[in-house]
């Protein structure tokens, strides 16, 4: 792999990079796979790259029905945290952070990762109560937390209305995590693909599953609208459309597919150097490097696959920002947009074997998926290569809907993301 | 946003509905001799299709009560509403 280094923008810029190399290939479909992955998004590629890494399975495709970067994880709002209440849930968000931490030097890609601290706010009693318990089960778990009073938030969001007089939900305090933040949405989608790519990985893009065929239980292959591929071994990885896939294998799951929103305002100078997010106002704000600010939503309450939400979802959002933030007002929106996300009934993600030998699920990552992209990654390649789950990812079966060891992370995850 | 046609009060706006999700669920009939799995399946497990989805809704700020409707989830286009206990008419799956 040539190396993205000072020397070579240097080298670059002369030749008014124009003459910058290809980072991954297009390659062909081959005959057959030890394993195909289905989704080239951000968790279809850390499965694969940690597969070839530390398992040592080279032969592997990574099949994405459009193009890399063009599905959830380049329309998500970027926000990377690991402040989950559950110990399960804070094992495998804080794995994904940690990973975080190292991927840009290890794949020599610039992620743009930047700590700039989440802040969770609460806006009455019983939020401040479930901060605090929050904050105390991540600290016990090794996850940094801070609990914050009004005074504080405002310390950190000089922009915050923090009044208690004449706001609907006024601002009590917040949980803080100092080492969460944001990072670059296809950064990760492109450094991926070339670091699965330099690993001997078949990315293949414009390259819809159809169907996959079973012979006794067991997987020996997908069909494509490039033909088909034999493969023993298949991991889904394709969030809103999990049911799409389940539904090739005669399974149900329990997820529902959604539409997520989101926005971006006109770019402005720097006015926030941190995350915001608000669970119960259902809005969360961040300021990208160009200046927009990154503003999301919640779901849209119904299911939905068409990449477009309701237009009163946004109008509830923004009147809620403006209350927090009355300096944005006249601001002008520059762009809206919807991802299609995979909701599991307790907010949880599945990374998963099934009961077909050889079909592995990974999805119901839902309105936070981003955040964990290589954690998830990374357990769903040990699932994968194991035929067992990693005991990181071992709470996160379909099994739990049976035993009702179902892990409720709406208090953590819910709108906020 | 969409626009949505109650059985009783006629077309109004998405906001005044609440989504009940998947329609046509039924409550086991012999809940003492379910497995495990049935539970799950009955209680967690859902179709989720891309394209046309038998889903409730209830008018929430109108006659408060519950109905189906046939709605395209990739188009979102309305293709039948009927009420509770109906099976929908034309043949819609």
């Amino acid at each position: 792999m040539k190396k993205y280094s000072i020397f070579s923008l240097a080298r670059n810029a002369i030749g008014h990079h124009e003459n910058w190399w290809q980072a991954w290939r297009s390659p062909e479909p081959k005959k057959r796979y030890d394993v195909v992955i289905i989704g080239g998004g951000g968790h279809g590629l850390s499965t694969a790259y940690y597969l070839a890494k530390e398992h040592g399975i080279r032969n592997i495709a990574v099949l994405e029905k459009a193009w890399i970067g063009g599905g959830n994880t380049g329309r998500n709002t970027t926000i990377i945290r690991s402040n989950y209440l559950w110990t399960a849930s804070a094992g495998i968000y804080e794995l994904g952070l940690k990973l975080w931490e190292d991927i840009s030097q290890e794949v020599n890609f610039n992620m743009m990762l930047s700590q700039r601290g989440v802040l969770n706010l609460g806006h009455n009693l019983q939020d401040m109560r479930t901060i605090e318990r929050r904050v105390n089960a991540n600290r016990l778990n090794g996850v940094d937390g801070v609990v914050l009073n009004a005074q504080q938030v405002k310390d950190k969001v000089p922009i915050i209305n923090i009044s208690e007089t004449n706001t609907r939900f006024p601002v009590l305090g917040a949980s803080y995590q100092p080492r969460g933040g944001i990072a670059r949405h296809d950064a990760l989608a492109w450094g991926m693909a070339r670091a699965c790519d330099d690993l001997g990985i078949d990315v293949i893009q414009q390259c819809e599953v159809t169907g996959i065929r079973r012979e006794d239980n067991r997987i020996v292959g997908v069909d494509t609208t490039r033909g088909h591929i034999e493969t023993n071994r298949v991991g889904a990885v394709t969030s809103g459309n999990s049911g799409v896939v389940a539904s090739m294998v005669d399974m149900r799951l329990p997820i529902e597919s959604h539409p997520l929103q989101a926005l971006v305002s006109e770019p402005i100078k720097p006015i926030i150097d941190t995350v915001v997010m608000s669970g119960a106002v259902h809005v969360y704000i961040s300021q990208s490097d160009k200046g927009e600010l990154v503003i999301g939503a919640g779901i849209d309450k119904y299911n939905g696959y068409g990449h477009k939400g309701s237009l009163q979802v946004i109008e509830e959002q923004l009147a809620a920002l403006v209350e927090l933030y009355p300096i944005v007002s006249r601001l002008r929106l520059l762009r809206h947009w919807a991802g299609c996300v995979d909701t599991c009934p307790d907010a949880s993600p599945l990374v998963t074997k099934t009961p077909i030998q050889g079909m592995y699920f990974n999805c119901g990552w839902g309105t936070g998926g981003w955040k964990s992209t290589l954690g998830s990654g990374w357990c769903f390649a040990h699932t994968i290569a194991n035929d067992e789950p990693h005991p990181l990812n071992e709470a996160f079966s379909l099994k739990r809907f049976e035993t009702g060891a179902v892990i409720d992370e709406h208090g953590a995850a819910g709108v906020a993301h | 946003m969409l626009y949505i046609k109650c059985p009783w009060c006629g077309w109004r706006d998405e906001s005044e509905f609440g989504y009940g999700g998947e329609a046509h669920i039924e409550r086991p009939q012999d809940p003492d001799a379910l497995s495990d799995a049935e539970w799950a399946d009955y209680l967690f497990m859902r179709t989720n299709p891309r394209g046309p989805h038998r889903e409730r809704w209830v008018h929430t700020a109108g006659c408060r009560r519950w109905f189906n409707a046939i709605r395209d989830t990739q188009t979102y286009e309305f293709k039948a509403f009927y009420k509770m206990g109906d099976q929908p008419s034309g043949g819609e799956q």
